[in-house]
């Protein structure tokens, strides 16, 4: 008998990743109602001393494997630890965010465990006892409502900032379970980490998103959305045209061929917005659109629009957001 | 060096998706493609086909519409296909994987490519799941690769960044938009893809049945997404745009 839900706490910087606690917060409820435990796996160096922070987001039991080995993520070795206790355990589900890494382990131990395994699923229901979860297909141009009828346990990647996170409750405890780990030999050697600079959040994870496309003109202004992002605290995206002509890098792009992201507001400014440009950020909660052409698509989906120039818009807008910051 | 590429026809991603009478993906009428992160794939292998010399081949599921992208990766410079239609009802990452390795297991291979997820799906796993069957190690979304003897070194995405990672071949390595700008197949490339070998196989051809291959996932139905109602527009002086779009921002969507 399979029992338990698991979920996969990803520590990012020595920190737990905000999908982790957006996770356990919805499954908490499921857990509940199906009286199941809740449990978090937690992996890495010297990382026990984040195991309290998931009893307070909901977790009954955290599963902590440390090891030397694991201080730095490989696929390999992630997996071998992470596939090894799930077999011991036998987990009714287990579930990950789906960020970069969440994908990466979640594709190998599904497989490892010969299960099926959702991704970037947006929305979860319990049906019949099952777990069914709703994922968007063609980037978010149609969706499908999925699930796992028979293997065991059933996997699925969520994807970040879509679940609603509860507060966390003081003095609420999990029982810890420390396990020394040792993935034993790795085939991926890591040479080399660059990491970018940036005082931004993620683009996948921001709560704000401000884009620029190819109304931009150049790489040179982008530094005009760039001010408006720091007011807000957001991320800055793109278009495919301003990537493809080469002004900001690849992984700023949002689209069908880029990232697909879910803010609470996305400002799209000189983006004329293609399908797959919509496809991509179609699902944020609220979408300003700013461009000069009062046909352009975006107006079709923005909440909000105004037609003019961008540069004599954005910032103004800037200026607006910091007068109204300072005061609230 | 044997290079084997993954590949998978999609919806071109300028197509518009909807949904036939029985609540199905409608694929009438669609525009086929090769998908934009196998392109990439594709490009890669024959880069270092001319660099390191060697064999291009490619690997597909799916049923005959499918010979038109090969056909397409073909006249780009690839080899050989092998297209393998499994003639199921229903099928998931672990049906698509599990083929996939059988046929890749019964091929001399040295490096396995594909694109780290399809734009149909999304869901960026069957290339991993047949790292983890044929027991090599994968590294996904990668934007620079280098063959170093008998290793290679991969430049991964990463958040925030990016990580350079060594990996022993055979390996399987997916390809992230930024690896390279695929070519255009030439008329020569096109009528030579004509007569370059294209192997059609069942299950029983690889000694799968059926049950060796079900789906773990089902999918209970389609939709669409509920189109938004339409927007606000403002129009008139920058200063009066700018003040109403943040007062509607903070009082009525009440997000910021």
């Amino acid at each position: 008998m399979t029992k338990g839900i698991w979920v996969y706490a990803e520590v990012r910087d020595g920190k737990i990743k905000k999908v982790t606690y957006e996770i356990l917060s919805t499954f908490r409820r499921f857990a509940d109602q199906l009286g199941e435990e809740l449990c978090a796996v937690l992996a890495g160096k010297n990382v026990a001393g984040l195991a309290p922070e998931l009893g307070a987001y909901g977790a009954d039991k955290v599963y902590v494997l440390e090891g030397d080995k694991l201080e730095h993520y490989t696929t390999d070795g992630y997996t071998k630890v992470v596939a090894d206790l799930l077999k011991e355990y036998q987990p009714a589900a287990f579930l990950l965010g789906c960020t970069i890494r969440g994908r990466d382990l979640a594709a190998q131990v599904a497989q490892r465990l010969q299960t099926g395994l959702m991704t970037d699923c947006t929305d979860v229901a319990l049906e019949d006892g099952q777990l069914v979860f709703t994922r968007p297909i063609y980037a978010g141009k149609a969706y499908t409502r999925v699930y796992c009828p028979e293997a065991r346990p059933v996997m699925a990647t969520i994807r970040p900032n879509v679940l609603s996170v509860a507060a966390p409750q003081e003095g609420r405890t999990a029982e810890v379970i420390k396990i020394s780990a040792d993935p034993g030999d790795l085939r991926q050697v890591i040479r080399d980490v660059v990491r970018q600079v940036s005082t931004r959040p993620e683009l996948t994870e921001a709560d704000i998103i401000v884009s620029g496309g190819r109304g931009m003109k150049g790489p040179e202004n982008f530094k005009i959305i760039e001010e408006l992002a720091d007011v807000l605290g957001a991320a800055v995206g793109a278009s495919r045209a301003a990537v493809d002509a080469g002004w900001v890098p690849q992984s700023m792009q949002v689209g069908q061929t880029g990232k697909t992201v879910s803010p609470t507001i996305y400002i799209a400014c000189g983006i004329s917005g293609a399908i797959q440009h919509l496809a991509g950020m179609g699902s944020s909660k609220c979408i300003v659109a700013i461009n000069k052409d009062p046909e352009a698509n975006i107006f079709k989906v923005a909440d909000y629009g105004i037609v003019g120039d961008l540069f004599q818009v954005v910032p103004v807008l800037t200026e607006e957001f910091k007068k109204l910051l300072a005061s609230s | 060096m044997k290079i084997v590429v993954l590949m998978k026809q999609t919806f071109d991603t300028e197509a518009k998706v909807t949904l036939d009478k029985e609540g199905k993906i409608n694929r009438q009428g669609v525009n086929l493609i090769i998908n934009p992160y196998d392109e990439f794939a594709v490009e890669e292998a024959l880069r270092i086909k001319e660099k390191h010399g060697g064999e291009v081949s490619l690997v597909s599921v799916g049923g005959d519409s499918v010979q038109e992208a090969l056909r397409q990766a073909l006249a780009m410079g690839a080899d050989r296909a092998v297209l393998i239609n499994p003639e199921v009802e229903e099928i998931d990452e672990y049906t698509t994987a599990t083929i996939l390795a059988k046929a890749v297991a019964g091929m001399e291979y040295d490096l396995i490519l594909g694109g780290w997820r399809a734009i149909d799906d999304g869901s960026a796993q069957v290339a991993g799941r047949v790292a983890e069957i044929l027991n090599i190690p994968v590294v996904n979304q990668v934007t620079k690769i280098e063959i170093e003897g008998d290793k290679a070194v991969a430049t991964r995405d990463i958040e925030g960044g990016n990580e350079v990672v060594e990996v022993p071949l055979p390996a399987v390595l997916t390809a992230q938009k930024g690896l390279n700008e695929p070519r255009y197949p030439t008329m020569k490339g096109i009528m030579q893809a004509k007569k370059k070998p294209m192997e059609k196989k069942g299950l029983a051809d690889l000694g799968l049945d059926a049950g060796q291959v079900a789906a773990k996932v089902k999918a209970l139905s389609f939709f669409l997404p509920s189109p938004r109602a339409a927007g606000k527009i403002f129009e008139g002086e920058v200063p009066e745009v700018v003040a109403a779009l943040v007062k509607a921002l903070r009082e009525e969507a009440k997000v910021i």
